[in-house]
């Protein structure tokens, strides 16, 4: 288990690095950063100033380990627009986002796992093909427009729910809904497959012939081992939710990571942009390797991978 | 003759003992698929109407008549609603099912160029891991990772703002993306392929590495490359409509049907069906390809549908 975890965590901490590397590349993207900070038509020796001030005239190596080595101590650089450092603006907007990330994934959680299990248990019944459907239309919906669908509904027509903003626990219904519809199926698919897979097998049929009632053989035997796999998905589909709520948030008007990123993608704020992407990549990293380490440690035979 | 009977009162004749040939079967069950059925209908039907856009739209997708605008469609009881414009007009007074139809076009484009570009790239990375294995797997299962822990809706967004959006960016940085899927099914699927007796066979005769990857594993895995085609055309057209709702995508005028809900979003209050048609269209488009999909696996491995 030692050696699975320094090799997964070794892994982990190259992936991390890796995508520091291309983070840091992206500045460069546009061809020459201090013109685009500058503006179209600015004056020769003011796009020199701002070269000078960002350091932009140092080797790109040294550039991107001075970047490397800030990162670490927890400095993420200045954002252009905000006149503050980024790793701040960061901290404050991240626990909206956590919040969202949580309440989407727990309506995920909620849904998938009872309409997997009860479609494991009776296979093509009514509740397995209602399933079935819902995963289907959950998969072509696009995001954005079922959250604009949700504000029609529930926040116009029926006024029953806030339509923007993060203020109280309301706020978060609509947009945890619109976000986390879209792992529903994913987990819902891999809870029936598991249920259906560990209801098949020996150790099931032996507790059934000693005569245990149904549902604790469902409940204490079945599906605590079909569960393991789904736990893995969630973690990573949590990283997954985390990147992809800036469309959500920026419908919902809701102030968190995904909403700054937007707002400095518009003001074409580097600094902010490149940070979001890293410290996002990075817990994604982190949440798999979780989810990895979890799995390995309750099923032994992954261990040796 | 009372054997005559056997096969519930009909006669036995030849093709009842003889077997039914693999294109047969696969026939038969495409045509017991619902699914595939449904979802290949309205593929068709979408893609037909894509292409005959400029037959069926009777008017120019950019012609604004400001007079004419927001006209509401015809099932709205509204004495505006007239059957000139079926699906009314937007707030620049265009016809909405004009814009609609050129919208598939774009919709489509996006979709197959940005899966063709992941294909190559997913495929090939793929197919490399899963037949040398060792070193090699281990840099692209790497690579694969690396790429999985990025989020592809903000890295999509930030590159586009950084060097400017066009439709032909669009295409390009969701296609240098959205490879993953490909390059984790490949190289399982060529795992699979390379532990069958026909790859030693043709390693023993002395064929040529490429010979053995293009003529023995391709048309083995290629089953499996279509299934993650259509997914991966699915998610490169709902990305695009979101990268294009968010400002980023596809530029105006340009009919693309993330861009109609982002510019109708300020009047989804007074006039819903602004948003709701070209939703509607997304989602249906979506849906289709996702049930052709499910369906192509379900005929072509039944063996694998749960």
């Amino acid at each position: 288990m030692l050696a699975y975890a320094a090799k997964r965590l070794g892994v982990a901490l190259l992936v991390a690095l890796t995508v520091s590397l291309i983070t840091f590349s992206m500045i460069y993207m546009s061809g020459d950063p201090a013109i685009a900070i500058a503006g179209e038509g600015a004056r020769a020796e003011d796009v020199e100033a701002i070269r000078k001030f960002y350091g932009f005239d140092r080797p790109i190596a040294v550039q991107y380990l001075d970047w490397l080595a800030g990162a670490l101590k927890g400095d993420l650089g200045r954002s252009y627009t905000l006149r503050q450092p980024v790793a701040g603006v960061i901290l404050a907007r991240l626990p909206v986002t956590m919040i969202l990330g949580a309440s989407a994934m727990t309506f995920a959680l909620v849904l998938a796992i009872p309409l997997g299990v009860v479609a494991a248990v009776r296979p093509n019944s009514m509740v397995d093909r209602f399933a079935l459907a819902l995963a289907v239309v959950g998969q072509a919906m696009p995001s954005f427009w079922f959250a604009l669908t949700l504000i029609l509904w529930l926040g116009v027509h029926w006024r029953v729910l806030p339509i923007t903003g993060s203020g109280s626990w309301q706020n978060f219904v609509m947009p945890a809904v619109a976000l986390g519809y879209y792992v529903t199926p994913a987990v819902m698919r891999l809870t029936r497959a598991g249920v259906l897979e560990v209801l098949s097998s020996d150790y099931i049929r032996t507790a059934r012939a000693k005569g245990l009632r149904p549902m604790t053989v469902l409940f204490k035997h079945a599906l605590r081992n079909a569960i393991i796999p789904v736990v893995a998905l969630a973690a990573v589909q949590f990283g997954f939710m985390l990147g992809g709520s800036i469309v959500i948030e920026t419908i919902f008007q809701i102030n968190g990571l995904g909403y700054l990123a937007w707002e400095s993608i518009q003001r074409k704020d580097l600094p902010t942009m490149q940070a979001i992407v890293l410290v996002l990549s990075v817990i994604y990293v982190g949440l798999t390797l979780a989810a990895d380490l979890l799995n390995a440690f309750l099923d032994p035979r992954l261990r040796v991978a | 003759m009372p054997a005559a009977d056997a096969a519930g009162g009909r006669r036995i004749g030849v093709a009842d003992l003889v077997a039914p040939s693999p294109a047969t079967l696969l026939r038969r069950r495409i045509l017991r698929h619902w699914g595939l059925l449904i979802g290949g209908g309205i593929l068709i039907a979408i893609a037909a109407v894509a292409l005959l856009a400029p037959l069926l739209a009777g008017y120019d997708p950019y012609d604004q008549q400001l007079a004419r605008k927001l006209i509401p469609p015809v099932w709205h009881a509204s004495a505006k609603a007239t059957w000139q414009h079926p699906l009314g007009t937007d707030q620049l007074g265009r016809d909405y099912l004009t814009r609609l139809v050129y919208g598939a076009r774009i919709s489509l484009l996006i979709g197959i160029s940005a899966m063709l570009i992941s294909g190559v790239i997913g495929t090939t990375l793929g197919v490399l891991a899963g037949y040398f294995g060792g070193r090699v797997d281990m840099l692209v299962t790497f690579i694969v990772t690396t790429r999985l822990s990025m989020p592809v809706v903000l890295v999509a967004l930030a590159v586009v703002a950084i060097i400017g959006s066009s439709l032909t960016v669009v295409i390009w940085v969701l296609g240098l993306l959205i490879w993953d899927r490909f390059a984790v099914v490949m190289r399982s699927a060529t795992q699979q392929v390379c532990a069958r007796e026909f790859i030693l066979a043709a390693q023993a005769v002395g064929c040529s590495t490429s010979r053995i990857l293009l003529t023995e594993i391709a048309p083995n895995v290629v089953n499996h490359l279509i299934v993650v085609a259509t997914l991966e055309m699915a998610q490169a057209i709902l990305l695009e409509a979101a990268l294009s709702f968010l400002g980023l995508g596809v530029q105006p005028p340009t009919p693309s049907w993330g861009l109609m809900i982002s510019e109708a979003k300020g009047l989804m209050f007074f006039d819903p069906w602004l948003i709701s048609i070209p939703g509607v269209a997304l989602f249906l488009m979506v849906l289709a390809i996702n049930l052709v999909g499910d369906g192509l696996r379900d005929v072509t491995a039944p063996e694998n549908r749960n």
